[in-house]
């Protein structure tokens, strides 16, 4: 091991995204030693995407809303799947969370009064997110960022773990390889934290970045932890689709909470024919009372255009499909109609909209203020992940924690927009904290020499090999066949396909062949991730093929339709003694009394 | 419009480089980015780049374009000239690592010197602030960066002088302005703005307001306010005699 550079610290972060930062920064503290990994440069992760902003039942807007709400919320958009603790820890914790954000400097957009103004959005009830403009993610990472650089976090740019290492069944660091000088640094920690965010580079159309290869899932799944969920990938309803360069970029769903109107290319509000029943007593049945919803209109009944997610997305597949689709392959996202109704409405959807302005304006030549957008679905979000304790967010092996993305039980089977910055905030400070009292708890680690010297092989072998295998093309291969055969709409023998299909890219994968030398070389970057994509893939495809049924953010062709026997359960994912991946179910965890009285309340 | 068009990029690690020419194929809405990587995937696999959204949102792709300092992912091809090879080259303020990708960390590190968020007392007994929508817009604007450092990069007293270890540049300016205008602060940044932070050497030729992809006004709204407050709290005379009497005063 003498070959490394290797650090100590009690507790080490892999990820620095809004959850991995918020994690350090509460491990930091609590007085230990904190390590931060990050793949990309410190306030470049996916969290500065995020448009619409952080739920959190703080009641500014609308006084009816508290944390019981917002906990029936979550759960009814995660159609009872999720874990129910954690859906009430998230309620609750979330706007002390927020509040705590500004301490540190975040400026939200204010109410009359002078306190945090809160936003409609998708399947919450009232007015709930905390924003500024539509850039809430830049705000919040900054935040975090500006604030964590002054508490003595020791950083580690554009850094990418290669494996965890592990003393016995206990996770005790990571083998790493930092892309500058492309060499490796040996993490030894008492506690890890996996804050790695989603998989959406498994897919073709997608708005996640380059980063979001299933890193924690799999180093998790690897490492002996339980994967659960893994079927619920979010497909967003809109991403961008034309020009095909930026297809799959995101249109935040504030455009709708602003009262932006879905249409087809018949000119019809086509979301008023498909509203499923546990959501018609909520929803406006005419275009008049949705837009007075939009507008603040405290009695009025939000828009079909804010049912979750996943409904969206699969009712613009349809009109697609059925041939009233838009030029390009999508429908048409309407904010400029909002001027028949607003006084200087151009102005006004600049002022509020300004980041999706600007993205249109220069990356399709369209004025949102004067034209509709065309819109179709992009893959967004992984409902799945690690399973933790909801509590302290330790996964089923001893010494790894995971928040964020990476981690799952939140959600369910579909994210509610907003609840992803608040999951961020409340589970990354709760993973920080219990990773703190577990290193301080436990005692000292020890490195297996042999294993780090594994890792390092592991990692050169691309350099040795003689093939033509490019891993630019197997990577490209699997989003493909990722997109047509496990995408939004599911069925079984493409699945059943895309399981040979895996087996055809995993042996392509351990022939790529990279070229040039360590330093900063994303072809070999691209080929460590292969391992991870095929990992995550596969987790995807089995648990899929498992459920038999359709909810959330999974939709089965073939039984297109929710059945009850299905709503017992976690599709859960390990691996087994032989090395191969195992698909299993298990109960869902109890619900207390006083949750079910909340959710019998709220139906 | 499938067509094709020859990049001209830089190669090279560290210092030691040269560009080379790629020719490869471009379609429609296509921007600088696209072609990076649609070089790297087919021609040059260890082509260094860094990007992260794709989207203008993140400010990882800054490179000089034709020149020109921009993001790669905003740039659209049908906004440059294609019947002559495109330039395509890392940032000069900062020291090469390999390709477009530069050794941006003495950002990190100059941000660390600035003192940082120190909030009054809460308003309201609940522990929370506030705050009227025009106050917080006053610094929105400076808030929506997104340290691509297309700014610094353009910044004649870094990228001709490298005073790096003199002066923060247009970015960090941008961001003492925006902490030093933000309703809830109270610490007080000028004296270290005036000393180790250089302020006086920018002397407002505006390039960096022109480079920001975000559209921030920098030179105007940021850094020429706090100009005048260093003028006003150390050079203002009536200040000045004032303090000269009491310094006067403390040491009879």
């Amino acid at each position: 091991m003498a070959n490394f550079e290797t650090h100590e610290h009690d507790v080490l972060v892999i990820g620095a995204g809004g959850a991995g930062l918020r994690a350090a920064i509460e491990a930091a503290a609590s007085g230990v030693s904190v390590g931060l990994v990050t793949k990309s440069l410190l306030g470049k992760a996916h969290t500065v995407m995020a448009e619409g902003g952080i739920a959190a039942a703080m009641a500014n807007v609308d006084d009816r809303d508290n944390w019981r709400v917002h906990f029936a919320d979550t759960m009814r958009g995660g159609q009872y799947l999720n874990n129910p603790r954690m859906a009430e820890l998230h309620a609750k914790e979330a706007p002390d969370r927020v509040r705590e954000l500004e301490a540190w400097g975040a400026l939200f957009d204010r109410t009359k009064d002078g306190r945090i103004l809160q936003r409609n959005f998708g399947g919450h009830r009232y007015p709930r997110l905390a924003h500024v403009g539509d850039r809430t993610g830049l705000e919040m990472i900054r935040t975090l960022q500006d604030h964590g650089i002054h508490q003595g976090i020791d950083v580690h740019m554009e850094c990418t773990v290669v494996t965890l290492l592990k003393d016995g069944d206990r996770v005790v660091g990571a083998f790493t390889y930092e892309r500058e000088r492309g060499r490796f640094k040996v993490f030894q920690s008492k506690a890890v934290v996996l804050a790695t965010g989603g998989i959406g580079r498994a897919y073709s159309i997608t708005s996640n970045s380059w980063e979001y290869t299933g890193d924690g899932q799999s180093l998790a799944y690897q490492a002996g932890a339980v994967l659960i969920d893994m079927e619920f990938v979010q497909f967003h309803p809109t991403g961008m689709v034309w020009p095909p360069s930026v297809r799959g970029i995101l249109v935040t769903e504030g455009v709708r909470g602003e009262g932006g109107v879905l249409r087809n290319s018949e000119g019809k509000r086509f979301m008023f024919g498909d509203i499923p029943a546990n959501y018609t007593s909520q929803t406006a049945d005419n275009e008049e009372e949705g837009w007075r919803y939009t507008q603040g209109d405290k009695n009025a009944r939000r828009p079909p255009e804010l049912l979750t997610r996943d409904h969206v997305a699969r009712c613009i597949m349809r009109e697609v499909r059925d041939g009233r689709g838009s030029p390009h392959g999508g429908v048409f996202l309407d904010i400029a109609w909002i001027k028949e109704r607003i006084p200087n409405g151009a102005e006004h959807i600049k002022k509020k909209l300004p980041s999706m302005y600007h993205q249109f304006k220069q990356l399709a030549d369209i004025d949102i203020t004067k034209e509709p957008m065309e819109v179709g679905p992009t893959t967004h979000y992984m409902m799945g992940g690690v399973r933790v304790n909801a509590d302290t967010q330790m996964s089923d092996v001893p010494g790894l924690f995971a928040a964020g993305e990476c981690a799952a039980g939140l959600h369910g089977a579909n994210r509610l927009g907003g609840n992803s910055l608040s999951d961020l905030l409340v589970f990354g400070q709760r993973a920080g904290q219990f990773a703190a009292e577990y290193a301080k708890q436990n005692g000292p680690v020890r490195l297996d020499a042999a294993e780090v010297e594994r890792a390092g092989a592991y990692a050169l072998e691309p350099f040795g090999r003689k093939s033509s295998e490019n891993p630019y093309s197997v990577q490209h291969d699997l989003q493909t066949m990722m997109q047509d055969l496990v995408g939004i709409v599911r069925r079984e023998a493409e699945m059943e396909k895309a399981l040979d299909g895996l087996t055809g890219l995993k042996e392509r994968a351990v022939k790529v062949a990279v070229h040039g030398n360590r330093e900063y070389n994303p072809g070999w970057h691209t080929a460590l991730d292969l391992n991870h994509l095929l990992t995550v893939s596969e987790a995807i495809t089995r648990s899929a093929l498992e459920r038999k049924e359709s909810r959330g953010g999974h939709f089965r062709d073939d039984y297109p339709d929710k059945d009850a026997a299905y709503s017992t359960f976690n599709t859960v994912i390990r691996k087994s003694p032989d090395g191969r991946m195992r698909v299993e179910r298990e109960p869902l965890p109890q619900m207390s009394e006083e949750l079910k009285a909340i959710i019998e309340e709220m139906k | 419009m499938s067509d094709t068009a020859v990049f001209r990029v830089w190669r090279g690690e560290g210092a030691n480089g040269k560009f080379v020419d790629y020719k490869t194929e471009i379609s429609s809405g296509m921007v600088v980015l696209d072609a990076i990587h649609h070089i790297q995937a087919t021609q040059a696999p260890d082509l260094a780049v860094r990007w992260n959204c794709k989207a203008g949102k993140c400010g990882s792709c800054s490179a000089e374009i034709n020149g020109m300092p921009k993001l790669m992912c905003m740039t659209r091809l049908n906004s440059i000239p294609l019947d002559e090879p495109v330039t395509v080259q890392p940032m000069k303020a900062f020291p090469p690592v390999r390709d477009l990708v530069t050794d941006v960390s003495w950002n990190f590190r100059v941000k660390k010197t600035i003192q940082k968020f120190k909030p009054r007392k809460p308003d309201a007994a609940d522990g929370t602030w506030r705050i009227d929508q025009e106050d917080v817009e006053r610094v929105q604007e400076f808030r929506k960066c997104i340290e691509c450092y297309l700014c610094q990069d353009v910044c004649h007293v870094l990228r001709e002088h490298s005073l790096h270890e003199k002066f923060i540049g247009p970015r960090f300016l941008t961001y003492v302005a925006a902490l030093e205008m933000h309703p809830l602060d109270t610490a007080n940044r000028l004296e270290e703005l005036r000393t180790q932070h250089g302020a006086g050497f920018c002397n407002i030729t505006k390039c960096c307001t022109k480079v920001c992809p975000e559209g921030i006004t920098i030179t105007d709204n940021a850094i020429i306010p706090l100009k005048e407050r260093i003028v006003d709290e150390f050079y203002d005379p009536l200040a000045r005699l004032f303090r000269v009497f009491r310094s006067d005063r403390d040491s009879k």
